[in-house]
């Protein structure tokens, strides 16, 4: 029983960090939206998993929220973006994708260095997995900062926000629910509002150049 | 009770306002509930001096500290919302916006003011969150009212910025709760409740706490509009109409201040002064030089406000720094002296821009002698801004100045003063150009008597807050005391 648990839990943290990095390597915004998917999923999958080992009913709640919200809803959004929007493939990226998979690397490095400070207060295999949900934030943060499109944009923010539910997970099993439910719901609402203003911007001007913000300056 | 009533007053507006047609009316009936926010906020100011309020089984909690946040809110919510009817009116009349956008303005307007009065009112800090996060969601629509090219990237790069920002910050709270779930030797029930995080923030592991400080700072400061995450700030404030440009100056970024006043209690507990000063200190000074370097050459009115308001927010990090009960009883009287000037300078430059067509600073001449009652507002305005006696900004910031001094940072202060006589200067200079010269064209229709008398009695009100502090100051320490114990 419990090495089913610290297996399924290792699996799903992993998987989450892994389409992380996927999401930096695959160009095209259907296979990306696909990776975010099976993030959201197996996010849900380390919710429900800790869930069930320490018998706590508002985090499986929580694991059946994100499931809806992040495997399937935010997806499905995003999906209907790019379909609006035919450019919206990442074609010259501030950092091209080799280069951007060794700054990964080095990324998954330098938060294991930093996890370690927050990890030795309590020892157990989840908070252990902790360092990858940092990992994550930091690959969605990568990708927010050297990638131009909007959706790529709107895809690191929901990589951010992954790693830090990762870590949410892993350290506390789950804050008290209300919280989680606002969160996710924030998350929701983040992404329609992008999406909103991406396809108001594209009936009015040329999204990408207001996307990358340059027009308004000093 | 009052906190209810405060809320209620608040959502009955927003459901009004959603389920009604835009006209004219709507536009006061929302200043009203201003008003009465205004008032029950300085009800409860009074009751929460003998002890704290609790509603809704405890998940609600004003202490003098959330009672007076509320009164800023109150009042520079009432400033804004009584220009709600001309700006739309305007708006309307030049085909900027339809009749369905002036319903969305309301409503989102509404909105806001509610997110803010719930992060001020709640007792979890996990909510404060939330409720911040979805001011954001509620402004950005706002920012973007205009529909111009300039709106949509304004907003875009707001809500970008601001989520990411404030991801940080959710990070930062859920590693409070994980340091309040491993306190050594306790079985001990873990919870986002103000009160109970209070009880154990001496117990908290430093490790973690200073993390967590770190991720709150970025993360909260991203909404206060500090370096290093300030730039949404200025193009939020400048497409905006004026109202919300108000609004988000004159209390928004403080509402997320407030959060910031919360954890730095939290951390001073648990690791002590030293390093929440430190951090505090760095992104204060730099926000601060920040706002002067822009302010020297700046060419755009409203984008001059906005960096002014990136400078008060860095005094108010330097003088949350010092975390004295004087120095944070200077910062509330800070953010309420700020909030209001900031509040009347905002709609009268959108009332200029009205007038004149620009916002450019080298395009408006002769102000006082062409439009006097405006011209002389903006320039009273202005007067308060940088701190000149007696307006209650000039109270605040030797306040802090003498906290300062006392607590031994007198660099920052000279810093700060080196600062402030620069954008004093620059400031000069800009209104100068704006205020003064001889008049050329014609003039346009200026300003209602009664929305004059409404920024003439905010400006004088300004002035009494310097001259005569004795109705807010057992209200400012009684607060200060409640997170600088």
């Amino acid at each position: 029983m419990s090495s089913a648990y610290v297996g399924t839990l290792q699996l799903a943290a992993g998987a989450v960090l892994l389409s992380a990095v996927m999401t930096l390597w695959r160009r095209s915004v259907r296979s990306i939206v696909s990776m975010l998917s099976l993030q959201g999923m197996a996010l849900a999958v380390v919710a429900i998993d800790l869930s069930l080992h320490e018998h706590e009913h508002a985090l499986f709640v929580t694991g059946v929220l994100v499931f809806v919200v992040k495997g399937l809803v935010v997806p499905a959004l995003l999906r209907r973006v790019s379909r609006l929007d035919p450019r919206s493939r990442e074609s010259r990226p501030l950092v091209n994708v080799p280069a951007s998979l060794v700054f990964a690397a080095a990324l998954i490095v330098l938060s294991y260095v930093v996890g370690t400070r927050i990890t030795t207060l309590a020892s157990s295999e989840a908070i252990g997995l902790a360092p990858l949900g940092l990992a994550t934030v930091l690959v969605g943060y990568f990708m927010l900062v050297t990638r131009r499109r909007a959706v790529s944009k709107i895809v690191g923010l929901i990589l951010v926000d992954n790693g830090i539910a990762l870590m949410t997970f892993l350290l506390t099993s789950g804050v008290p629910l209300i919280v989680e439910l606002g969160a996710s719901l924030d998350v929701l609402l983040v992404v329609v509002v992008l999406q909103f203003l991406m396809v108001s911007m594209r009936h009015h001007s040329d999204t990408d150049q207001l996307t990358e913000m340059k027009a308004l300056h000093d | 009770m009052l906190i209810i009533a405060i809320l209620a007053t608040s959502l009955v507006m927003t459901v009004t306002a959603a389920s009604l047609a835009w006209r004219p009316w709507v536009g006061w009936a929302t200043a009203a509930s201003s008003a009465v926010v205004l008032g029950l906020g300085i009800w409860l100011s009074v009751t929460t001096l003998s002890h704290p309020q609790w509603a809704l089984h405890h998940s609600l909690r004003a202490d003098s500290l959330s009672a007076f946040m509320v009164v800023v809110i109150g009042a520079v919510s009432l400033l804004a919302t009584a220009f709600t009817s001309r700006t739309l009116h305007q708006e309307l009349t030049s085909g900027v916006t339809s009749r369905r956008y002036a319903r969305h303005y309301v409503v989102l307007t509404q909105v806001f003011i509610t997110c803010m009065l719930v992060a001020v009112l709640t007792a979890n800090l996990g909510i404060l969150w939330v409720s911040i996060e979805a001011t954001t969601i509620a402004t950005t629509f706002l920012v973007s009212h205009r529909r111009t090219d300039g709106a949509f990237e304004a907003s875009w790069k707001y809500v970008i910025l601001c989520s990411v920002g404030i991801a940080l910050a959710f990070l930062g709270t859920v590693l409070v709760y994980y340091a309040q779930l491993h306190v050594a030797g306790g079985d001990h029930h873990a919870s986002l409740d103000w009160t109970t995080v209070m009880s154990v923030a001496y117990h908290l592991d430093p490790n973690v706490t200073r993390v967590a400080f770190a991720l709150l700072v970025v993360g909260y400061g991203t909404k206060v509009g500090l370096v290093p995450m300030h730039s949404w700030l200025p193009d939020a404030h400048s497409q905006s109409p004026a109202p919300v440009s108000a609004l988000m100056s004159g209390v928004l970024l403080s509402v997320a201040f407030y959060g910031l006043l919360r954890f730095r209690a939290v951390a001073v507990a648990a690791l002590g002064p030293a390093f929440p000063r430190a951090l505090l200190l760095v992104v204060g000074i730099l926000s601060l030089l920040l706002a002067t370097v822009m302010l020297i050459a700046q060419r755009d009115l409203k984008r001059m406000l906005a960096y002014s308001s990136i400078e008060h927010m860095g005094l108010l990090a330097i003088g949350a720094a010092v975390g004295t009960p004087l120095a944070i009883a200077a910062v509330l009287l800070h953010i309420l002296g700020h909030g209001i000037t900031k509040a009347v300078l905002f709609l009268t430059a959108g009332e200029i821009s009205h007038v004149e067509g620009t916002t450019e600073i080298s395009k408006v001449t002769a102000l006082l002698s062409r439009q006097p009652a405006l011209g002389g507002i903006f320039g009273v305005g202005l007067l308060s801004l940088v701190a000149l006696p007696p307006f209650s900004l000039f109270v605040s910031e030797l306040t802090m100045a003498r906290a300062e001094v006392t607590a031994g940072l007198w660099w920052a202060v000279a810093i700060s003063l080196v600062c402030l006589g620069v954008i004093f200067a620059a400031l000069a200079r800009h209104a100068r150009q704006m205020l003064l010269g001889a008049p050329v064209g014609p003039s346009a229709p200026a300003l209602s008597a009664s929305l004059t008398s409404v920024l003439v009695g905010a400006l004088v009100a300004c002035a009494a807050l310097g001259l005569m502090s004795w109705p807010l100051q057992s209200l400012l320490l009684h607060a200060a005391h409640g997170v600088a114990p």
